[in-house]
C-alpha cells in the first residue's frame, strides 16, 4: 500500500496520468430535480490505478451521489466521468463490467438466499457457472457467512448484510471497487476483516474508492483523501500532506492537578500567556482515579509547528505553581483537525 | 478505413451483443428461479378467479338457462386471454414496485454489464412467461369445467396468441409499475386493473356491442379487447369476433407501444 501511496502523493491530482487513471472525474455537477442546491457542485479528481482513494465529508455532503454517478446509477447533470477507461455516459454497460459497488443501503436481493445473491451476481457478469459457485463458497467463508449461506438476506443482521454485500461485489473481480461507508454497522472484528479484505484486493491491483465520515479509518486505509463539503471538493491529498497543511494545529496535551495555591482558572490563564502558546483548550480529564476525581485537568495547548519551547516553558511554569503533571503528549494535527478547519469548525 | 478494420469492428460489435445476451439470460434465469419457488401461491392467485368465473358464467348460469347454450365458446377464449393478460400485468407491476421500493433490490441487476433496456426487457419476458404459464394451467381446467375442447392446431395458434397477449400485459404492467408510487399500488389495481378485466371483451364478443355504442367505445380503448378477440377468432371462429386483420396487428402494435413506454419509464426510475 505504502508504495502506491507515495507515488500518488508525489504525482498529486494534476500529475495522475490519464491513461493510468482508474477513475477520472471532471467538473461533475449533479442537481436532483426540484432541488435548488446541487448535490455535487463541480467536482474534479482522478484516482490512479491501484490506489485506495477516500471521499470524506459530513452527512449530505454529496459522497453517495458522487459514487452513484461514478457507478452509472445516477445521471450527471454535467461533467465527464470515466471509470476503467469507459465513459459512464456513453458506455455505461462497459463501465459496469469494470466496476462493483457496495452501496450505503442494504440492497441484497431478498428473493434469493445469500449464496444465490453472490452466484447470480457473478452470472450477470458472465462468470462461468462453476467458477461462480466456487468463488461464492470461498468468499462466504472468508466473510464468516459460511453458515448463513442459505439464509434470506432479511434474516441477517445489518453487519452480516454489509459483509454479504462486500462479498457480492468481489464476485466478478472488478477493476474498480466502490464502497460507500464500508464499516457501517460492523463490529470491531468484522471491521478488521473488511479492512484486511480491502487491503488484499487492493494488493492484487484493484483500485478502491471509498467514502466515510470516520477520519481515522480514512487515514488508515487511504493513499489519498478528498474532503467533500456541500457538494464541493475542498482538498485532495495524502492524509500526511493534508495534516502538514494544518501545521499550526500542533498541540501539547497535558493532564495536570492544579497546585494548592493556584486554582484551575489561574493555571489555564497562566499557560495561555506562556511564550509560544496560542490558545489553551480545557477538557474534563477522563480515567483519573476516584480519590482525585474532578481535580485533574486535561489541557490542550495549541502551538506552532515546533512545540519544544512552549512545552519547556509550560512545564517550567507548572513546576512554579506546584502542579502535578500526570501526562504529556504532543499531538500532530489529525485529518480530523484538517477536516474541521476546512469545513468551518466543529460548531456547524 | 481498411477492410480488416471494418471486419474488426464488426467482430467487436458481435462479441458485445453476445456478451449482452449472456447477461440477459442470467437476468431472466434469476427471475425464473424466483418464479419457480412461487408456483403454488402464484397459481392460487391467477387460476382461482378465472375458474370461478368459468364455473358461474359458463356452467351455472348456462345450465339455469339465463345464458345461451353456446355461451361457453364465447367465454372460454375470453377467460384464457384475461388470465394471461392480467397474470402478466399484475406480476410485472407488483414486481417493479418492490424492485424500486426503498430497498432498491434491483440495483444489482441494473449494474449488470448490459444496457438498462435489457434489464427492462428481461422483466417483460418473465412477466409474459408468468402470464403464459397461468393460461396454460387454466386452459385444461376450463376444458373440464365447460366440457369444450380445442383441436391440437387450435391449441397451437392459441399458444402464439396467448404469448403475444401476455407480452402486451407485461409491457403494460411495466408502464404502470414504473409510473405508480408504491403507496398507490392498491388504488391502481382497483381503478385500472379491475375495469380492464370487465371491459376487455372477455365475457362478450366485441362486435355485438354495436347496440351499446358507448360501451363498445370504452371496450375499444382496452388493450385486452384485442387479445380476447384475436383468441376468439382463433379458437371460436363460429361466434362473432373482430377480424383478425384488425385484432392481430393491434396486439402487435400495442406490444411495441407499451414496450417502448415501459422501457422509457423503467430507465427513468432506474437512473436517478
Ligand atoms: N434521490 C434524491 N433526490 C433528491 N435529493 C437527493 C437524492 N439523494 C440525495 N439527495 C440530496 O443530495 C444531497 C447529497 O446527498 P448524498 O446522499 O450524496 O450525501 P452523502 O455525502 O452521501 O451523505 P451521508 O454521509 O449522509 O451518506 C443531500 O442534500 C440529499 O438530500
Ligand atoms: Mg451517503
Amino acid at each position: 500500500m505504502t508504495g502506491a501511496a507515495e507515488a500518488a502523493g508525489e504525482q498529486g491530482l494534476a500529475g495522475v496520468d490519464r491513461r493510468e487513471a482508474a477513475v477520472v472525474v471532471r467538473d461533475l455537477v449533479k442537481r436532483y430535480p426540484g432541488r435548488a442546491r446541487a448535490a455535487v457542485d463541480g467536482v474534479s479528481f482522478s484516482v490512479a490505478r491501484g490506489e485506495v482513494f477516500g471521499l470524506v465529508g459530513t452527512n449530505g455532503a454529496g459522497k453517495s451521489t458522487t459514487v452513484g454517478v461514478l457507478t452509472t446509477l445516477v445521471a450527471a447533470t454535467s461533467g465527464t466521468v470515466v471509470v476503467g477507461g469507459r465513459d459512464v455516459r456513453t458506455d455505461p454497460a462497459g463501465a459496469r463490467g469494470r466496476l462493483a459497488v457496495v452501496t450505503q443501503h442494504h440492497n441484497l436481493d431478498r428473493s434469493l438466499s445469500v449464496r444465490q445473491n453472490l452466484v447470480v451476481h457473478a452470472r450477470y457478469h458472465r462468470v462461468p457457472r462453476r467458477r461462480a459457485h466456487d468463488r461464492a463458497d470461498a468468499l462466504l467463508e472468508r466473510f464468516g457467512l459460511g453458515d448463513r449461506a442459505g439464509s434470506r438476506p432479511d434474516r441477517l443482521s445489518g453487519g452480516q448484510q454489509q459483509r454479504a454485500k462486500i462479498a457480492r461485489a468481489l464476485m466478478h473481480e472488478p477493476a474498480v471497487l466502490f464502497v460507500d461507508e464500508p464499516s457501517t454497522a460492523l463490529d470491531p472484528r468484522a471491521r478488521l476483516v473488511v479492512s484486511e479484505v480491502l487491503g488484499e484486493v487492493n494488493a492484487r491491483g484493484t483500485t478502491v474508492v471509498l467514502t466515510t465520515h470516520d477520519l481515522a479509518e480514512a487515514e488508515r486505509w487511504c493513499h489519498r483523501v478528498g474532503i467533500v463539503d456541500r457538494g464541493r471538493l475542498l482538498a485532495v491529498d495524502t492524509p500526511a500532506a493534508l495534516g502538514a497543511s494544518a501545521a499550526d494545529a500542533v498541540a501539547v496535551e497535558l493532564v495536570v492537578a492544579p497546585g494548592p495555591v493556584d486554582g484551575p482558572g489561574a493555571v489555564v490563564a497562566g499557560l495561555g500567556s506562556t511564550a509560544g502558546v496560542r490558545r489553551v483548550e480545557v477538557a474534563p480529564a477522563a480515567g483519573t482515579d476516584g480519590a482525585a476525581e474532578g481535580t485533574w485537568l486535561r489541557l490542550r495547548l495549541l502551538t506552532g509547528a515546533d512545540p519544544t519551547v512552549p512545552l519547556a516553558e509550560a512545564l517550567e511554569a507548572l513546576r512554579g505553581w506546584a502542579c502535578e503533571v500526570r501526562e504529556v503528549r504532543v499531538s500532530r494535527p489529525s485529518l480530523e483537525d484538517v477536516f474541521l478547519e476546512l469545513t468551518g469548525g466543529a460548531g456547524r | 478505413m481498411s477492410g480488416s478494420e471494418v471486419r474488426d469492428g464488426d467482430r467487436r460489435r458481435t462479441a458485445r451483443w453476445r456478451d449482452w445476451a449472456v447477461s440477459f439470460l442470467a437476468l431472466v434465469s434469476r427471475d425464473v428461479t424466483v418464479l419457480g419457488r412461487e408456483v403454488p401461491s402464484f397459481l392460487a392467485q391467477t387460476v382461482l378467479q378465472p375458474f370461478l368465473m368459468l364455473l358461474v358464467l359458463g356452467t351455472v348460469l348456462t345450465d339455469l338457462g339465463y345464458l345461451r347454450p353456446d355461451y361457453p365458446s364465447v367465454l372460454l377464449p375470453g377467460i384464457v386471454a384475461l388470465t394471461a393478460f392480467l397474470g402478466a400485468c399484475q406480476h410485472t407491476t407488483l414486481n417493479l414496485v418492490f424492485d424500486f421500493s426503498y430497498t432498491r433490490e434491483i440495483d444489482d441487476r441494473l449494474l449488470a454489464p448490459a444496457p438498462t433496456a435489457l434489464v427492462a426487457l428481461a422483466k417483460v419476458v418473465t412477466g409474459a412467461l408468468r402470464g403464459l404459464v397461468a393460461a396454460v394451467v387454466v386452459t385444461p381446467v376450463a376444458f373440464l369445467t365447460l366440457g369444450t375442447w380445442w383441436s391440437p392446431a387450435e391449441c397451437l395458434v392459441a399458444f402464439v396468441v396467448v404469448l403475444a397477449g401476455s407480452g402486451v400485459g407485461a409491457a403494460l404492467g411495466m408502464v404502470l409499475g414504473t409510473a405508480v408510487e408504491p403507496s398507490q399500488i392498491s388504488a391502481t389495481f382497483a381503478v385500472v386493473v379491475i375495469p380492464l378485466s370487465f371491459t376487455g371483451a372477455t365475457h362478450f364478443p366485441w362486435p355485438l356491442l354495436a347496440e351499446l355504442r358507448w360501451f363498445q367505445v370504452v371496450s375499444a380503448l382496452n388493450p385486452l379487447t384485442y387479445v380476447s378477440e384475436s383468441l376468439r377468432g382463433a379458437v371460436s371462429p363460429e361466434v362473432p369476433h373482430l377480424s383478425g386483420w384488425i385484432s392481430v396487428p393491434a396486439v402487435l402494435g400495442l406490444l411495441l407501444v407499451f414496450g417502448l413506454l415501459g422501457v422509457r419509464g423503467f430507465r427513468r426510475r432506474a437512473i436517478r
